[in-house]
Protein backbone atom coordinates (compact mmCIF):
# COMPACT_ATOMS: atom_id res chain seq x y z
CA UNK A 1 0.00 0.00 0.00
CA UNK A 2 1.23 3.83 -1.04
CA UNK A 3 1.13 6.64 1.09
CA UNK A 4 -1.81 8.40 -0.16
CA UNK A 5 0.13 11.52 0.37
CA UNK A 6 2.74 11.25 -1.72
CA UNK A 7 2.10 8.20 -3.37
CA UNK A 8 5.58 7.51 -3.57
CA UNK A 9 6.91 5.74 -0.50
CA UNK A 10 5.31 2.44 1.23
CA UNK A 11 2.75 3.20 3.63
CA UNK A 12 3.50 2.63 7.48
CA UNK A 13 1.20 4.68 9.79
CA UNK A 14 -2.64 3.94 8.98
CA UNK A 15 -5.16 6.37 10.62
CA UNK A 16 -8.75 5.51 11.66
CA UNK A 17 -10.67 8.29 12.93
CA UNK A 18 -15.08 8.34 13.30
CA UNK A 19 -16.45 10.92 12.91
CA UNK A 20 -20.52 10.65 13.13
CA UNK A 21 -20.95 7.37 12.28
CA UNK A 22 -18.50 7.46 9.37
CA UNK A 23 -15.43 6.05 9.24
CA UNK A 24 -12.41 7.79 7.70
CA UNK A 25 -8.90 5.82 6.17
CA UNK A 26 -5.89 7.22 6.07
CA UNK A 27 -2.59 5.64 5.27
CA UNK A 28 1.04 7.55 4.77
CA UNK A 29 4.95 6.73 4.99
CA UNK A 30 7.06 7.56 7.51
CA UNK A 31 8.27 10.68 5.99
CA UNK A 32 4.75 12.36 5.21
CA UNK A 33 3.02 11.34 8.65
CA UNK A 34 6.06 13.15 10.08
CA UNK A 35 5.35 16.39 8.18
CA UNK A 36 1.96 15.97 8.85
CA UNK A 37 2.50 15.79 12.41
CA UNK A 38 0.81 13.08 12.92
CA UNK A 39 3.76 11.65 15.86
CA UNK A 40 2.61 14.71 17.40
CA UNK A 41 -0.57 12.93 19.76
CA UNK A 42 -1.67 15.92 21.26
CA UNK A 43 -2.07 18.40 18.53
CA UNK A 44 -3.30 15.51 15.83
CA UNK A 45 -6.69 15.33 14.47
CA UNK A 46 -7.60 13.64 11.19
CA UNK A 47 -9.71 16.90 10.07
CA UNK A 48 -6.65 19.00 10.23
CA UNK A 49 -4.93 16.15 8.01
CA UNK A 50 -7.89 16.12 5.68
CA UNK A 51 -8.02 19.72 4.88
CA UNK A 52 -4.44 19.33 4.25
CA UNK A 53 -4.82 17.07 1.89
CA UNK A 54 -7.95 18.27 -0.50
CA UNK A 55 -7.68 21.50 -1.72
CA UNK A 56 -4.61 22.03 -0.19
CA UNK A 57 -2.46 19.67 -1.48
CA UNK A 58 -3.07 22.01 -4.43
CA UNK A 59 -2.27 25.03 -2.31
CA UNK A 60 0.57 22.99 -0.35
CA UNK A 61 2.61 22.85 -4.12
CA UNK A 62 4.12 26.29 -4.26
CA UNK A 63 5.26 25.97 -1.01
CA UNK A 64 6.90 22.93 -1.90
CA UNK A 65 8.93 25.25 -4.67
CA UNK A 66 9.60 27.57 -1.86
CA UNK A 67 7.29 30.31 -2.46
CA UNK A 68 5.38 31.41 0.73
CA UNK A 69 2.58 29.66 1.98
CA UNK A 70 -1.28 30.30 0.71
CA UNK A 71 -2.69 32.90 2.78
CA UNK A 72 -6.85 34.65 3.15
CA UNK A 73 -5.97 38.02 1.01
CA UNK A 74 -8.37 39.36 3.79
CA UNK A 75 -6.89 38.74 7.26
CA UNK A 76 -3.43 36.62 6.55
CA UNK A 77 -4.69 33.31 8.01
CA UNK A 78 -2.54 30.77 6.82
CA UNK A 79 -3.69 27.25 6.69
CA UNK A 80 -1.27 26.59 9.36
CA UNK A 81 -2.39 28.81 11.58
CA UNK A 82 -5.72 26.55 11.37
CA UNK A 83 -3.95 23.59 12.09
CA UNK A 84 -2.80 25.35 15.17
CA UNK A 85 -6.09 26.77 16.57
CA UNK A 86 -8.67 25.06 14.91
CA UNK A 87 -10.38 28.63 13.92
CA UNK A 88 -10.53 30.52 11.07
CA UNK A 89 -9.24 34.27 10.45
CA UNK A 90 -12.14 35.57 9.24
CA UNK A 91 -15.21 35.55 7.15
CA UNK A 92 -13.42 35.77 4.13
CA UNK A 93 -11.44 32.17 4.93
CA UNK A 94 -14.31 30.15 4.33
CA UNK A 95 -14.09 31.46 0.37
CA UNK A 96 -10.07 31.11 1.01
CA UNK A 97 -9.95 27.19 2.08
CA UNK A 98 -13.34 26.49 0.55
CA UNK A 99 -12.02 23.22 -1.12
CA UNK A 100 -10.40 21.96 2.24
CA UNK A 101 -12.57 22.73 4.50
CA UNK A 102 -15.70 21.05 2.32
CA UNK A 103 -14.62 17.54 3.39
CA UNK A 104 -14.15 18.58 7.15
CA UNK A 105 -17.81 19.98 7.49
CA UNK A 106 -18.83 17.15 5.81
CA UNK A 107 -17.38 14.94 8.76
CA UNK A 108 -18.59 17.79 11.21
CA UNK A 109 -22.50 18.41 10.35
CA UNK A 110 -25.45 16.57 9.36
CA UNK A 111 -25.65 18.60 5.81
CA UNK A 112 -23.41 20.82 3.69
CA UNK A 113 -25.61 23.73 2.69
CA UNK A 114 -27.32 26.05 5.58
CA UNK A 115 -30.88 25.75 6.21
CA UNK A 116 -32.80 27.91 8.85
CA UNK A 117 -32.80 31.78 9.58
CA UNK A 118 -30.71 34.00 7.41
CA UNK A 119 -29.93 37.73 7.35
CA UNK A 120 -33.31 39.52 6.20
CA UNK A 121 -31.42 41.20 3.49
CA UNK A 122 -30.76 37.52 2.12
CA UNK A 123 -33.82 36.32 2.79
CA UNK A 124 -35.55 39.16 0.13
CA UNK A 125 -33.11 38.59 -2.39
CA UNK A 126 -33.90 34.87 -1.53
CA UNK A 127 -37.59 35.41 -1.86
CA UNK A 128 -37.74 37.47 -5.10
CA UNK A 129 -35.55 34.77 -7.04
CA UNK A 130 -37.97 31.96 -5.40
CA UNK A 131 -41.36 34.29 -6.75
CA UNK A 132 -39.05 35.01 -9.87
CA UNK A 133 -39.07 31.30 -10.64
CA UNK A 134 -42.34 30.44 -9.35
CA UNK A 135 -43.47 33.03 -12.27
CA UNK A 136 -41.25 31.77 -14.92
CA UNK A 137 -42.71 28.07 -14.67
CA UNK A 138 -46.26 29.63 -14.57
CA UNK A 139 -45.30 31.66 -17.72
CA UNK A 140 -43.59 28.55 -19.62
CA UNK A 141 -46.92 26.54 -18.37
CA UNK A 142 -49.07 29.48 -19.97
CA UNK A 143 -47.26 29.44 -23.25
CA UNK A 144 -47.18 25.24 -23.56
CA UNK A 145 -50.87 25.47 -22.47
CA UNK A 146 -51.61 28.43 -25.24
CA UNK A 147 -53.14 30.45 -22.97
CA UNK A 148 -51.52 33.72 -24.25
CA UNK A 149 -53.63 35.84 -22.25
CA UNK A 150 -52.66 34.57 -19.04
CA UNK A 151 -48.70 34.14 -20.42
CA UNK A 152 -48.74 38.18 -21.96
CA UNK A 153 -49.58 39.06 -17.99
CA UNK A 154 -47.20 37.00 -16.78
CA UNK A 155 -44.53 38.16 -18.76
CA UNK A 156 -45.57 41.86 -17.72
CA UNK A 157 -45.56 40.53 -14.17
CA UNK A 158 -41.85 38.87 -14.28
CA UNK A 159 -40.43 42.57 -16.09
CA UNK A 160 -41.92 44.69 -13.41
CA UNK A 161 -40.26 42.01 -11.02
CA UNK A 162 -37.21 42.29 -12.69
CA UNK A 163 -37.43 45.58 -13.02
CA UNK A 164 -37.95 46.35 -9.08
CA UNK A 165 -35.29 43.94 -8.41
CA UNK A 166 -32.36 46.09 -10.47
CA UNK A 167 -33.47 49.53 -8.92
CA UNK A 168 -33.00 48.26 -5.54
CA UNK B 1 -22.62 49.51 38.04
CA UNK B 2 -21.14 46.77 38.83
CA UNK B 3 -21.32 42.85 38.57
CA UNK B 4 -21.37 41.69 41.73
CA UNK B 5 -24.23 44.80 42.67
CA UNK B 6 -26.46 44.34 39.50
CA UNK B 7 -26.37 40.12 39.81
CA UNK B 8 -29.63 39.30 42.16
CA UNK B 9 -28.73 37.25 45.54
CA UNK B 10 -28.49 34.01 45.17
CA UNK B 11 -31.74 33.03 46.78
CA UNK B 12 -33.60 35.02 44.66
CA UNK B 13 -31.53 33.47 41.64
CA UNK B 14 -32.58 30.10 42.76
CA UNK B 15 -36.14 30.53 43.41
CA UNK B 16 -37.12 31.81 39.41
CA UNK B 17 -39.07 28.72 38.54
CA UNK B 18 -40.11 26.86 35.71
CA UNK B 19 -41.93 23.98 33.97
CA UNK B 20 -40.26 20.80 35.07
CA UNK B 21 -37.68 22.27 37.14
CA UNK B 22 -37.23 19.26 39.65
CA UNK B 23 -35.32 17.87 36.61
CA UNK B 24 -34.63 20.37 33.73
CA UNK B 25 -32.29 22.73 35.17
CA UNK B 26 -32.54 25.32 33.01
CA UNK B 27 -33.03 25.91 29.26
CA UNK B 28 -30.20 27.96 26.94
CA UNK B 29 -30.32 28.70 23.52
CA UNK B 30 -26.88 30.35 22.81
CA UNK B 31 -26.40 31.60 18.76
CA UNK B 32 -22.81 32.71 17.31
CA UNK B 33 -22.28 35.72 14.79
CA UNK B 34 -19.75 37.70 13.53
CA UNK B 35 -19.83 40.56 10.89
CA UNK B 36 -18.17 41.04 8.13
CA UNK B 37 -14.88 43.82 7.99
CA UNK B 38 -13.33 42.37 11.07
CA UNK B 39 -11.37 39.58 11.40
CA UNK B 40 -12.52 37.01 14.09
CA UNK B 41 -11.62 37.69 17.68
CA UNK B 42 -8.99 34.76 18.15
CA UNK B 43 -7.30 36.57 15.20
CA UNK B 44 -8.00 39.89 14.90
CA UNK B 45 -4.76 42.22 16.92
CA UNK B 46 -6.17 44.12 19.90
CA UNK B 47 -7.05 47.76 18.10
CA UNK B 48 -9.47 45.97 15.48
CA UNK B 49 -11.12 43.74 18.56
CA UNK B 50 -11.42 47.20 20.38
CA UNK B 51 -12.89 48.98 17.31
CA UNK B 52 -15.37 45.96 16.54
CA UNK B 53 -15.96 45.50 20.45
CA UNK B 54 -17.52 49.31 20.36
CA UNK B 55 -19.61 48.27 17.13
CA UNK B 56 -20.64 45.28 18.50
CA UNK B 57 -21.54 47.14 22.15
CA UNK B 58 -23.80 49.63 20.59
CA UNK B 59 -25.60 47.91 18.80
CA UNK B 60 -26.72 45.64 21.74
CA UNK B 61 -27.44 48.16 24.01
CA UNK B 62 -30.10 49.49 21.14
CA UNK B 63 -32.23 46.37 21.98
CA UNK B 64 -35.30 46.89 23.16
CA UNK B 65 -34.69 43.78 25.83
CA UNK B 66 -31.31 45.44 27.03
CA UNK B 67 -33.58 48.34 28.47
CA UNK B 68 -31.30 48.78 32.09
CA UNK B 69 -28.92 45.92 31.21
CA UNK B 70 -25.30 45.92 32.40
CA UNK B 71 -22.61 47.09 30.43
CA UNK B 72 -19.07 45.54 31.07
CA UNK B 73 -15.52 45.25 28.88
CA UNK B 74 -13.63 42.55 30.47
CA UNK B 75 -11.02 44.51 31.45
CA UNK B 76 -12.92 46.13 33.96
CA UNK B 77 -14.68 43.23 35.56
CA UNK B 78 -12.79 41.59 38.28
CA UNK B 79 -11.30 38.09 38.44
CA UNK B 80 -13.87 37.16 40.76
CA UNK B 81 -16.73 39.03 39.31
CA UNK B 82 -15.86 36.80 36.48
CA UNK B 83 -16.30 33.48 37.92
CA UNK B 84 -18.97 34.72 39.78
CA UNK B 85 -20.74 34.84 36.23
CA UNK B 86 -19.54 31.79 35.12
CA UNK B 87 -20.78 29.91 38.36
CA UNK B 88 -24.09 31.48 37.10
CA UNK B 89 -23.48 30.24 33.64
CA UNK B 90 -23.97 33.83 32.65
CA UNK B 91 -20.47 33.68 30.86
CA UNK B 92 -18.12 30.95 29.31
CA UNK B 93 -15.01 30.06 30.89
CA UNK B 94 -13.40 30.96 27.87
CA UNK B 95 -14.73 35.00 28.15
CA UNK B 96 -13.76 35.07 31.63
CA UNK B 97 -9.95 34.50 30.79
CA UNK B 98 -10.14 37.54 28.49
CA UNK B 99 -9.69 41.32 28.82
CA UNK B 100 -9.64 44.70 26.89
CA UNK B 101 -11.23 44.00 23.12
CA UNK B 102 -13.96 41.72 25.03
CA UNK B 103 -16.95 42.88 27.15
CA UNK B 104 -20.51 41.39 27.93
CA UNK B 105 -24.52 42.50 28.33
CA UNK B 106 -26.36 41.46 30.35
CA UNK B 107 -29.79 42.31 30.47
CA UNK B 108 -31.90 43.55 34.03
CA UNK B 109 -33.56 40.01 34.27
CA UNK B 110 -30.23 38.00 33.73
CA UNK B 111 -32.25 35.92 30.97
CA UNK B 112 -30.27 37.41 28.10
CA UNK B 113 -26.58 37.77 27.75
CA UNK B 114 -24.59 38.76 25.37
CA UNK B 115 -20.76 37.80 25.03
CA UNK B 116 -18.99 40.39 23.17
CA UNK B 117 -15.12 39.21 21.04
CA UNK B 118 -15.56 35.82 23.00
CA UNK B 119 -14.46 33.32 20.20
CA UNK B 120 -17.00 34.99 17.89
CA UNK B 121 -17.75 38.54 17.24
CA UNK B 122 -21.38 37.22 19.47
CA UNK B 123 -22.10 35.04 21.61
CA UNK B 124 -25.46 35.76 22.92
CA UNK B 125 -27.35 33.66 24.77
CA UNK B 126 -31.01 33.32 26.39
CA UNK B 127 -31.74 31.44 29.80
CA UNK B 128 -34.51 30.28 31.43
CA UNK B 129 -35.15 28.21 34.19
CA UNK B 130 -36.86 24.83 33.39
CA UNK B 131 -37.73 23.13 30.90
CA UNK B 132 -38.54 26.32 28.15
CA UNK B 133 -36.43 25.91 24.90
CA UNK B 134 -39.21 27.62 22.84
CA UNK B 135 -39.56 30.42 24.96
CA UNK B 136 -35.64 31.21 24.85
CA UNK B 137 -35.20 30.84 21.42
CA UNK B 138 -38.32 33.19 20.66
CA UNK B 139 -36.31 35.60 23.21
CA UNK B 140 -33.29 35.20 21.23
CA UNK B 141 -34.45 35.38 17.91
CA UNK B 142 -35.75 38.53 18.43
CA UNK B 143 -32.59 39.88 20.01
CA UNK B 144 -30.74 38.52 16.40
CA UNK B 145 -33.34 40.05 14.16
CA UNK B 146 -32.60 43.83 15.80
CA UNK B 147 -28.92 43.07 15.45
CA UNK B 148 -29.28 42.07 12.32
CA UNK B 149 -31.05 45.28 10.98
CA UNK B 150 -27.78 46.96 12.72
CA UNK B 151 -24.87 45.12 11.78
CA UNK B 152 -23.37 43.59 8.25
CA UNK B 153 -23.55 39.52 9.55
CA UNK B 154 -21.16 37.61 8.18
CA UNK B 155 -22.94 34.78 6.03
CA UNK B 156 -22.77 32.65 2.94
CA UNK B 157 -26.05 31.76 1.29
CA UNK B 158 -24.64 28.28 1.31
CA UNK B 159 -22.59 27.56 4.29
CA UNK B 160 -24.86 30.29 6.60
CA UNK B 161 -23.71 32.55 9.23
CA UNK B 162 -20.23 32.19 9.24
CA UNK B 163 -18.31 31.56 12.33
CA UNK B 164 -14.91 31.89 13.78
CA UNK B 165 -15.04 27.49 14.08
CA UNK B 166 -16.06 25.34 11.24
CA UNK B 167 -18.16 23.33 14.17
CA UNK B 168 -20.46 26.17 14.85
CA UNK B 169 -21.33 27.66 10.87
CA UNK B 170 -24.39 27.31 9.60
CA UNK B 171 -27.08 28.37 12.06
CA UNK B 172 -24.54 28.64 14.92
CA UNK B 173 -26.98 28.07 17.26
CA UNK B 174 -26.92 25.54 20.35
CA UNK B 175 -30.04 24.38 22.06
CA UNK B 176 -28.80 23.02 25.62
CA UNK B 177 -31.01 21.49 28.32
CA UNK B 178 -29.18 21.20 31.69
CA UNK B 179 -30.66 18.15 33.75
CA UNK B 180 -30.25 16.39 37.00
CA UNK B 181 -30.11 12.63 37.25
CA UNK B 182 -29.05 11.43 39.88
CA UNK B 183 -31.79 7.99 39.54
CA UNK B 184 -30.05 7.49 36.04
CA UNK B 185 -26.48 7.44 38.32
CA UNK B 186 -27.47 5.72 40.82
CA UNK B 187 -29.30 2.90 38.98
CA UNK B 188 -25.96 2.95 36.84
CA UNK B 189 -27.96 3.80 33.63
CA UNK B 190 -26.44 6.90 32.50
CA UNK B 191 -23.67 5.49 30.54
CA UNK B 192 -25.98 3.71 28.23
CA UNK B 193 -27.82 6.95 28.18
CA UNK B 194 -25.47 9.58 27.09
CA UNK B 195 -24.39 6.72 24.43
CA UNK B 196 -27.80 6.54 23.10
CA UNK B 197 -28.10 10.16 22.95
CA UNK B 198 -24.58 10.68 21.67
CA UNK B 199 -25.88 8.48 18.51
CA UNK B 200 -28.27 11.14 17.95
CA UNK B 201 -25.70 13.51 17.39
CA UNK B 202 -26.04 15.29 20.64
CA UNK B 203 -22.99 15.79 22.83
CA UNK B 204 -23.54 15.29 26.49
CA UNK B 205 -21.65 17.43 29.01
CA UNK B 206 -20.32 18.57 32.16
CA UNK B 207 -22.07 21.69 35.00
CA UNK B 208 -19.57 24.01 33.32
CA UNK B 209 -19.67 23.13 29.43
CA UNK B 210 -17.24 21.46 26.87
CA UNK B 211 -14.68 19.80 28.70
CA UNK B 212 -15.91 19.48 32.34
CA UNK B 213 -17.13 16.84 34.48
CA UNK B 214 -20.38 16.17 35.03
CA UNK B 215 -20.27 17.06 39.13
CA UNK B 216 -23.28 16.82 41.58
CA UNK B 217 -24.91 14.71 38.84
CA UNK B 218 -25.68 16.89 36.44
CA UNK B 219 -25.57 17.27 32.68
CA UNK B 220 -26.06 19.17 29.92
CA UNK B 221 -27.15 17.93 26.32
CA UNK B 222 -26.69 19.67 23.50
CA UNK B 223 -26.91 19.74 19.61
CA UNK B 224 -23.33 19.43 18.09
CA UNK B 225 -24.26 19.64 14.21
CA UNK B 226 -24.91 23.30 13.25
CA UNK B 227 -25.44 23.10 9.06
CA UNK B 228 -27.94 21.42 7.35
CA UNK B 229 -30.62 21.47 9.89
CA UNK B 230 -32.72 24.59 10.63
CA UNK B 231 -33.40 26.00 13.89
CA UNK B 232 -36.92 24.28 14.21
CA UNK B 233 -35.90 21.66 13.68
CA UNK B 234 -32.64 21.59 16.05
CA UNK B 235 -35.41 22.42 18.55
CA UNK B 236 -37.35 19.98 18.08
CA UNK B 237 -35.00 16.92 18.35
CA UNK B 238 -33.46 18.24 21.73
CA UNK B 239 -36.96 18.70 23.00
CA UNK B 240 -37.88 15.25 22.51
CA UNK B 241 -34.72 13.97 23.77
CA UNK B 242 -34.86 15.86 26.75
CA UNK B 243 -38.49 15.08 27.29
CA UNK B 244 -37.42 11.17 26.98
CA UNK B 245 -34.32 11.71 29.39
CA UNK B 246 -36.83 13.50 31.91
CA UNK B 247 -39.03 10.47 31.75
CA UNK B 248 -36.24 7.99 31.92
CA UNK B 249 -35.12 9.69 34.65
CA UNK B 250 -38.24 9.15 36.37
CA UNK B 251 -38.65 5.92 36.00
CA UNK B 252 -35.34 5.22 37.34
CA UNK B 253 -36.39 6.68 40.26
CA UNK B 254 -39.54 5.24 40.95
CA UNK B 255 -37.72 1.65 40.11
CA UNK B 256 -35.04 2.41 42.67
CA UNK B 257 -37.83 3.12 45.43
CA UNK B 258 -39.74 0.04 44.30
CA UNK B 259 -36.86 -2.48 44.33
CA UNK B 260 -34.08 -1.00 46.31
CA UNK B 261 -35.30 1.36 48.37
CA UNK B 262 -32.62 1.04 51.33
CA UNK B 263 -29.89 1.61 48.86
CA UNK B 264 -31.85 4.94 47.78
CA UNK B 265 -32.30 6.03 51.50
CA UNK B 266 -28.49 4.96 52.27
CA UNK B 267 -27.24 7.12 49.85
CA UNK B 268 -29.46 10.63 50.90
CA UNK B 269 -29.65 9.60 54.26
CA UNK B 270 -25.49 9.48 54.45
CA UNK B 271 -25.59 12.72 52.49
CA UNK B 272 -27.49 14.60 54.53
CA UNK B 273 -25.64 13.44 57.37
CA UNK B 274 -22.40 14.94 55.78
CA UNK B 275 -23.41 17.71 54.15
CA UNK B 276 -25.26 18.97 57.46
CA UNK B 277 -22.57 18.10 59.69
CA UNK B 278 -19.54 18.48 58.30
CA UNK B 279 -16.73 20.90 59.05
CA UNK B 280 -14.74 20.38 56.36
CA UNK B 281 -16.01 19.79 52.56
CA UNK B 282 -14.70 20.51 49.29
CA UNK B 283 -16.48 21.79 46.34
CA UNK B 284 -16.73 18.53 44.44
CA UNK B 285 -17.89 16.57 47.17
CA UNK B 286 -21.06 19.50 48.56
CA UNK B 287 -21.73 19.18 45.14
CA UNK B 288 -22.55 15.56 44.75
CA UNK B 289 -23.72 15.33 48.82
CA UNK B 290 -26.25 18.23 47.72
CA UNK B 291 -27.36 16.65 44.48
CA UNK B 292 -28.63 13.88 46.61
CA UNK B 293 -29.94 15.81 49.25
CA UNK B 294 -31.98 17.44 46.32
CA UNK B 295 -33.31 13.74 45.17
CA UNK B 296 -34.21 13.40 49.06
CA UNK B 297 -36.18 16.57 48.53
CA UNK B 298 -38.05 15.05 45.30
CA UNK B 299 -38.58 11.77 46.96
CA UNK B 300 -40.48 13.34 49.47
CA UNK B 301 -37.71 12.95 52.27
CA UNK B 302 -37.19 16.42 53.59
CA UNK B 303 -41.45 18.30 54.26
CA UNK B 304 -39.89 20.63 55.50
CA UNK B 305 -36.54 21.69 52.69
CA UNK B 306 -37.25 23.81 50.09
CA UNK B 307 -36.02 23.13 46.84
CA UNK B 308 -34.80 26.32 46.48
CA UNK B 309 -32.51 26.03 49.39
CA UNK B 310 -31.02 23.52 47.58
CA UNK B 311 -30.58 24.84 44.55
CA UNK B 312 -29.45 28.24 46.86
CA UNK B 313 -26.54 26.39 48.68
CA UNK B 314 -25.60 24.45 45.30
CA UNK B 315 -24.76 28.19 44.08
CA UNK B 316 -23.58 29.74 47.03
CA UNK B 317 -20.96 26.76 47.93
CA UNK B 318 -19.51 27.13 44.70
CA UNK B 319 -15.54 28.74 45.17
CA UNK B 320 -16.70 32.39 43.97
CA UNK B 321 -19.64 32.60 45.80
CA UNK B 322 -18.66 31.59 48.98
CA UNK B 323 -15.50 34.07 48.60
CA UNK B 324 -18.09 36.74 47.57
CA UNK B 325 -18.70 38.72 50.53
CA UNK B 326 -15.90 37.66 52.24
CA UNK B 327 -12.97 39.95 53.06
CA UNK B 328 -9.69 38.98 52.34
CA UNK B 329 -8.65 36.23 49.87
CA UNK B 330 -9.82 32.33 51.21
CA UNK B 331 -7.00 29.54 50.42
CA UNK B 332 -8.85 26.57 49.29
CA UNK B 333 -8.56 24.92 52.93
CA UNK B 334 -10.11 27.83 54.15
CA UNK B 335 -12.98 27.83 51.70
CA UNK B 336 -13.66 24.23 52.69
CA UNK B 337 -14.27 25.26 56.50
CA UNK B 338 -16.39 28.23 55.09
CA UNK B 339 -18.62 26.25 53.08
CA UNK B 340 -19.22 23.72 55.42
CA UNK B 341 -20.18 26.54 57.85
CA UNK B 342 -22.48 27.66 55.48
CA UNK B 343 -23.83 24.47 54.95
CA UNK B 344 -24.68 23.57 58.79
CA UNK B 345 -25.97 26.83 59.16
CA UNK B 346 -28.30 26.55 56.56
CA UNK B 347 -29.18 22.99 57.11
CA UNK B 348 -29.62 23.24 60.74
CA UNK B 349 -33.44 23.04 61.37
CA UNK B 350 -33.82 20.57 58.65
CA UNK B 351 -35.16 17.58 60.46
CA UNK B 352 -33.27 13.99 59.37
CA UNK B 353 -34.62 12.23 56.08
CA UNK B 354 -37.84 10.52 56.31
CA UNK B 355 -38.39 7.59 54.67
CA UNK B 356 -41.59 5.67 56.53
CA UNK B 357 -44.47 6.96 54.45
CA UNK B 358 -42.66 5.80 51.25
CA UNK B 359 -42.48 2.24 52.37
CA UNK B 360 -45.98 1.55 52.76
CA UNK B 361 -45.96 -1.66 51.71
CA UNK B 362 -44.15 -4.87 53.90
CA UNK B 363 -42.24 -6.98 51.91
CA UNK B 364 -38.92 -6.40 50.14
CA UNK B 365 -38.40 -3.13 52.32
CA UNK B 366 -38.79 -4.59 55.93
CA UNK B 367 -36.99 -7.72 54.99
CA UNK B 368 -33.27 -7.87 55.04
CA UNK B 369 -32.02 -7.66 51.80
CA UNK B 370 -27.84 -8.86 51.83
CA UNK B 371 -27.92 -9.05 48.64
CA UNK B 372 -28.05 -5.91 47.76
CA UNK B 373 -25.42 -4.23 46.84
CA UNK B 374 -23.96 -0.16 46.59
CA UNK B 375 -24.25 1.12 43.58
CA UNK B 376 -21.28 3.73 43.67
Amino acid sequence: MLCSVCHKNPAKVHLTQIIKDKMHKVDLCEECSKQKGVTDPAGFSLADLLLGLGASQELDKPAAKGAAEPACPACGFAQSDFKKTGRLGCAQCYETFAEGLQGILKGMHKGTRHAGKAPAAQRRQRDVTEELKALQKRLDKAVTDEHFEEAARLRDQLRALRGAVETV
Amino acid sequence: MNVTAFLSPPAEACRRHGPQDMIVLSSRIRLARNITGFAFPGWAKKAERVRAHELLRQAVESAPAMKGALTQPMDAVSALEKQLLVERHLISREHAARNAGSGLVLDRAESLCVMINEEDHLRMQALRPGFQLKEAWVALDTLDTHLDARLPYAFSPELGYLTACPTNVGTGIRVSAMLHLPGLVLAELINPVIQAVNKLGLAVRGLYGEGTEALGNIFQVSNQMTLGESEPEILAKITKVVQQLVENERNARAKMLEERPRVLFNHVGRAFGTVANAYSIASKEAMNLLSLLRLGHDLGMFPALERAVVDELLLTTQPAHLQHGHAGKLEADERDLLRAEVLRSRLHDVARPETRHLTPRSGPVHSPQPSEEDPT
